[in-house]
């Protein structure tokens, strides 16, 4: 065959045959059903019909008591469940992987599966282990608190309206705290000897050690584990949903974000589900999480100070 | 699901087809329904039944999962494949099909004189003018009791409002016993078995749901109160943490015998029966002076309607009034203990508990939950408010007044009574 010299460049089909695949399936499982729900958000059902109404579903739920009181308990439950995380999981996480890359440590492949296993099991399981083990008929938790003389100490918590959510998060936290841990583990691990050496020459070691060199070099991982959490706090609903049920008990006081859009979209019981109003939720918890999320893109990560080795 | 599906599907083609070699004239009609468990019920004793008097009429019990039957049914009356006969969830969403006319109107149909107007209630329309459904089955609620223990402790089964305390009192004091078997976690027993089972007795059954309709009657009238201030007296006879007691722990400490009287609903029979080990009886909410008139819940639960697009529709009325007859009534009620036919007649019954249920009803004037007709169509939601006030005034982080405030104004929110 005769070449043929062409002057353009030849278009470059294999960039988009390679993005194809990833564009297409991110397209159908997640932008349309986003889209979907945008905009089921600012329809209504007038008489068997979507009809368009504009805001009028955001304006119901922030101005009609009925559901704003709803909302803003849903939002501070939420924000309680977020911070618990950020003050028990990820310090613990932090710590258990500080401990784990120690080098006298023994054991610390048995302990790493250990403390990952409770990541993998289903929310369901959990639930109702947990609702088990606290039961104050036949837990477990009562019994060793009186093994110890501190029977008086047990209370129902999960049934306590001051307490249950507090315990629903630490449920989480110890389901979770295996992730954390994980990435800062890898984190730790990927420290160059090198600058350990060099602290150790300085005189640096021990507690000082971690605090002066190996946190700073970890924080950008940090900052990745804090979105991780606030994205997933915010999505939360299993959890709630298999121990305390839709309607959140007691007194709606371990309702967040999750189950408010689960009772308001399916309906609950006599309840007959609303799926504008319900995706209208759901558009708040987008704008929420997105809105963490570009506060933590542009405020935080830019100062991160990054090394290279 | 699939293959269950398709099972039934080439079973009901392999009984049309057989029925077509058999007599040409034969009428088949199927059954929609959500109650899969019954249907050994269905398949070895209510059809034979119905067949052996009806020759020519040949019928299938089709059921499919509970939770995929509302979609289900509607998706089939909407493109006319669905059944001659359509098993009815009580109230609106039975009324929404009925609006749709996917029900035919039923009012004059022969049998349904054997029906109470409260039996009717729950599928007819708001101004009670058209019947949609036949009613099939209701539960009653009560207070299902250790009998053994009440023997031990010489405590005579109480009918006064004091005798019931002095017996809860005696219950506690003796220390065998948890008084009573009930928890507030999963909130709807402290509404169902708490609110609706002792309520009746304050409001007058049906005179007060009707006045609460109407708007004649508020939530935080003295009598719509009063059923709370009595909850919030059971919380010390509730067991240890009960705050944190889920419905089957309930029914756990009552079937294994550490608790003396379980408030219950009357679909428990069956389960107790091969649980407990121990002789259980019952007894209706207590009333305030001995002789006054009382009253239960008899809620309605399940009830069978006429698809109006069927093409047997002579035949499948055949088979409605047959299901409204007492005949019916009597295989149904002892075939399933606990679910009582709503016929007029008496029906009897082997199993003594579910007797001594159904006995109240010759005594008693029956009446449904109050939140279950119009009321809860609004948000929020009075049926599940009351869920979470019920479980709140038993836990004590709510007064009675308190909580019947709350659900009014939110009822009022929503709720404008016709005048």
């Amino acid at each position: 065959m005769a070449a043929e010299i062409r002057p353009k460049r030849p278009f470059r089909w294999h960039i988009g045959v390679f993005l194809a695949p990833a564009v297409l399936v991110y397209t159908a499982i997640m932008i349309l059903p986003l889209a979907g729900t945008l905009q089921l958000s600012l329809f209504r059902n007038i008489e068997q019909h979507q009809v368009f109404v504009g805001l009028e579903n955001f304006r119901t739920l922030f101005g009609d008591p009925n559901w704003s009181v709803n909302f803003w308990n849903a939002l501070r439950n939420n924000t309680w469940f977020f911070i618990i995380h950020m003050l028990v999981q990820n310090p613990i996480g932090v710590m258990l992987a500080a401990l784990l890359s120690s080098p006298r440590l023994r054991f610390s492949a048995f302990y790493r599966t250990a403390i990952f296993v409770p990541t993998i099991l289903s929310f369901v399981i959990v639930g109702f282990a947990w609702k088990l083990i606290l039961s104050p008929l036949w837990g477990v938790a009562p019994h060793l608190l009186d093994l110890v003389g501190l029977k008086s100490l047990f209370t129902p918590w999960l049934g306590k309206e001051e307490y249950a959510l507090t315990a629903l998060s630490l449920i989480s936290v110890w389901q979770f705290v295996g992730i954390p841990m994980m990435l800062i583990y890898a984190a730790l691990l990927s420290i160059p000897e090198e600058v350990i050496e060099a602290a150790e020459c300085d005189g640096i070691t021990g507690m000082s050690q971690f605090w002066k060199i190996k946190l700073p070099l970890i924080l950008p991982s940090i900052g990745i584990i804090s979105i991780l959490t606030f994205v997933g706090n915010f999505n939360a609903f299993d959890l709630i949903y298999t121990a305390q049920g839709a309607l959140a008990g007691p007194n709606y006081s371990t309702d967040i974000l999750g189950t408010f859009l689960y009772r308001a979209f399916f309906g609950f019981q006599l309840q007959v589900g609303d799926p504008n109003m319900g995706a209208a939720i759901a558009t708040m918890m987008f704008v929420i999480i997105l809105g963490g999320v570009c506060v933590y893109l542009f405020l935080v990560q830019t100062r991160l100070r990054r090394y290279q080795f | 699901m699939t293959t269950k599906l398709l099972t039934a599907l080439l079973l009901g083609t392999s009984i049309l087809g057989s029925a077509g070699v058999a007599n040409a004239a034969d009428v088949t009609l199927n059954i929609e329904s959500w109650r899969g468990d019954d249907l050994a019920i269905w398949k070895d004793k209510l059809i034979p039944a119905f067949e052996a008097k009806n020759p020519g009429i040949k019928v299938v019990f089709a059921p499919s999962a509970p939770t995929e039957y509302d979609a289900a049914l509607g998706a089939k009356l909407a493109a006319g494949s669905a059944g001659d006969l359509i098993t009815c969830r009580p109230f609106d969403k039975s009324l929404e099909l009925f609006k749709k006319g996917n029900l035919a109107d039923l009012s004059a149909l022969p049998g349904m004189e054997n029906f109470s107007p409260v039996a009717k209630s729950a599928w007819q329309t708001d101004d009670g003018k058209a019947s949609f459904c036949v009613p099939m089955a209701s539960v009653i609620h009560g207070f299902i009791y250790n009998k053994d223990a009440f023997d031990k402790l010489g405590i005579k089964v109480p009918q006064t409002r004091d005798e019931f305390f002095a017996a809860l009192d005696k219950i506690k004091a003796d220390g065998t016993y948890i008084p009573m078997a009930m928890g507030t976690k999963d909130l709807w027993e402290a509404a169902t078995m708490g609110y609706q089972n002792i309520g009746p007795n304050y409001w007058k059954g049906e005179d007060g749901r009707a006045a609460l309709i109407k708007g004649d009657q508020k939530l935080t009238d003295k009598d719509w109160v009063a059923p709370y201030e009595e909850l919030a007296k059971w919380k010390p006879y509730l067991g240890d943490g009960f705050e944190a007691q889920t419905y089957p722990d309930s029914q756990n400490l009552f079937t294994l015998g550490r608790a003396a009287i379980y408030p219950a609903g009357s679909w428990e029979i069956g389960l107790f029966n091969t649980q407990a080990q121990f002789k259980m009886g019952a007894f209706p909410p207590p009333v305030e002076k001995a002789g006054d008139t009382c009253y239960i819940s008899d809620h309605t639960d399940i009830g069978m309607g006429l698809n109006a697009a069927s093409k047997n529709a002579d035949a499948a009325k055949t088979f409605l009034s047959w299901v409204a007859s007492p005949d019916f009534a009597t295989i149904y009620a002892n075939a399933l203990p606990g679910f009582f036919s709503l016929n007029s007649a008496p029906v009897k019954m082997a199993d003594p508990l579910a007797q001594e249920f159904v006995s109240w009803r010759g005594k008693c004037k029956s009446t449904i939950r109050s939140t279950y007709q119009i009321l809860s169509r609004g948000t929020p939601n009075l049926e599940n408010e009351t869920w979470v006030e019920s479980a709140n005034v038993i836990n004590g982080t709510d007064t009675p007044e308190a909580a019947a405030k709350k659900l009014q104004t939110g009822l009022d929110s929503w709720y404008k009574p016709a005048k």
